[in-house]
């Protein structure tokens, strides 16, 4: 299968200028990821899993590495990639899920849901279909679908941002714990759209609270545990 | 070790806005120092820094109503080339009455406070060379339809109208002619928090909906935040950082921008 990214050497840390001191978060962490596969980033609270993944996102600066991400324009260094250059992946090829939605005022939730088909393109009305569709399999009732998500529950704000996480495919997808919190049929939705996504050839790379959650689609394991040798880090699941 | 960002590689299309070496002196006082900068199309560029930081300045440079002591600044449009800085001031005002708009802090910059609201933005349209009075009347309101503006209120002057509705004015005026690059100085400072929200959601329609370059220079990084896709720390003139909006408030490097991102509430 086509390798989709290659990371080497990865190391972050942060400075807090005001304490005068530096954080090590991660130090030399290198993988590949093939297309549709999905590995699991494990390590103690602390280790650097969420880190790693906005480092690989770009929210956050790397001191050192490479990361070369072969996009359908041609392979880049997301670490030193131009910011224009970042944003267009990630309108296009690069997808992060959380567990918390960014809603904005005024903005309807199946509205939100289609915005990304619609700067991909897709007409308006397409693009609300769709949405709807999703929002529907993620449980969102149909009363609040022309609703403002502002005023949402925290449960159903979940299920609104993993829709418009989830329903443009993407080329890599960064999950950071985004089943913490949902509700039983909301999380073998996720896991449904995960499993299709990955069928289609989407890579994933996760932290989860609770694997138990996603055991059945994860391929590897990425130990995260300060002091680990590389070989010593990865596990390949049978 | 510090990792330096590569040139632009996979966006095809070149720069709207390229802004390079750009400083400005008042007296003995460096407003601003060697500012270089460019914007993407339909690109939203947020500005913050403290009072004096310059970015104030620098966008009114951009607006070409200041003249910078050296630098250049060129925008990618077929009817304007080379330095802007050097266009005379008729060349000026044509360009920045078709194809840059401007929305102030305060509206008595940019409006006409006894004149119709619609008038208001009518003479912009007057000054591009428009003179057919239906027209005037249609694109004005138009204008003032998109920029969420209750069109009843037509002929009120903006000195009847709350702090929100003129900046809806000043809106409207600014992209009555589809500028390709809408400039905005603190444009939701001093108006309530309800009516900034209003403000600011009408700003981020029009940025999905007209794809308009924006450059935005605020104090509260919250409108930034809200808007912007990428950010420039100014302090003393000078750049300090600039990066991704997200990167900017999760990860900033410099300790100016640390502090800066620390202080909000």
């Amino acid at each position: 299968m086509t390798t989709v990214l290659e990371v080497q050497g990865l190391t972050k840390g942060f400075t807090m200028h005001h304490l005068g001191n530096h954080l090590a978060a991660f130090d030399q962490i290198s993988f590949d990821l093939r297309a549709g596969e999905f590995l699991l980033l494990k390590g103690q609270n602390g280790a650097g899993k969420s880190t790693l993944l906005r480092t690989l996102y770009r929210s956050y600066i790397a001191q050192a590495g490479q990361v070369i991400f072969h996009s359908n324009h041609g392979a880049i260094d997301l670490l030193r990639a131009a910011d224009v250059d970042i944003t267009l992946l990630r309108r296009e090829e690069i997808g992060f899920v959380t567990q918390f939605l960014v809603a904005r005022p005024r903005v309807s939730a199946e509205a939100l849901v289609a915005e990304p088909l619609r700067l991909a393109g897709q007409s308006a009305e397409a693009a609300l279909k769709e949405a709807r569709k999703w929002l529907a399999e993620f449980g969102v009732k149909e009363d609040l679908w022309r609703a403002y998500p502002t005023t949402f529950s925290g449960g159903e704000q979940q299920k609104v941002n993993l829709a418009r996480a989830l329903i443009l495919p993407q080329k890599l997808l960064l999950l950071d714990e985004p089943t913490a919190s949902l509700d039983v049929k909301a999380r073998a939705a996720l896991v449904a759209r995960l499993r299709e996504l990955k069928a289609a050839g989407t890579a994933m790379i996760g932290v989860f609270h609770h694997p138990d959650d996603v055991a059945q689609l994860i391929d590897r394991v990425i130990d995260l545990t300060p002091g680990l040798e590389n070989e010593e880090r990865e596990d390949v699941v049978v | 070790m510090t990792i330096t960002i590569d040139a632009p590689k996979l966006i095809k299309a070149a720069p709207l806005l390229r802004a390079q070496n750009v400083s400005k002196t008042y007296g003995a006082v460096q407003a601003v120092r060697s500012v270089s900068v460019e914007v993407f199309p339909g690109e939203v560029l947020g500005i913050v820094g403290e009072s004096g930081s310059g970015k104030s300045t620098f966008l009114r440079m951009l607006n070409l109503e200041e003249t910078p002591d050296s630098g250049s600044y060129t925008l990618d449009l077929p009817e304007v080339e080379g330095n802007l800085f050097d266009l005379d001031r008729f060349a000026r005002r044509m360009l920045c009455a078709t194809r840059i708009g401007i929305v102030y802090q305060n509206p008595h910059l940019g409006l006409l406070m006894k004149h119709s609201s619609s008038g208001n933005v009518a003479e912009r349209l007057l000054v591009a060379g428009e003179r057919r009075f239906a027209v005037l009347r249609e694109k004005a309101s138009d204008a003032l339809e998109a920029s969420e503006f209750p069109l009843d209120r037509l002929d009120a002057p903006p000195a009847e109208l709350s702090g929100g509705m003129q900046q809806r004015v000043q809106l409207a005026k600014a992209i009555a002619l589809e500028p390709a690059l809408l400039l905005l100085d603190e444009p939701t400072t001093g108006l309530d928090v309800s009516v900034q929200a209003l403000v600011l959601d009408t700003l981020k329609r029009l940025q999905q909906d007209r794809k308009i370059t924006m450059v935005i220079v605020s104090h509260d990084l919250g409108v930034i935040r809200t808007l912007a896709d990428r950010v420039m720390v100014m302090r003393r003139g000078e750049v300090v950082e600039a990066g991704l909006a997200d990167q900017i408030f999760q990860d900033p490097q410099h300790a100016y921008t640390q502090q800066l991102v620390h202080a909000k509430l």
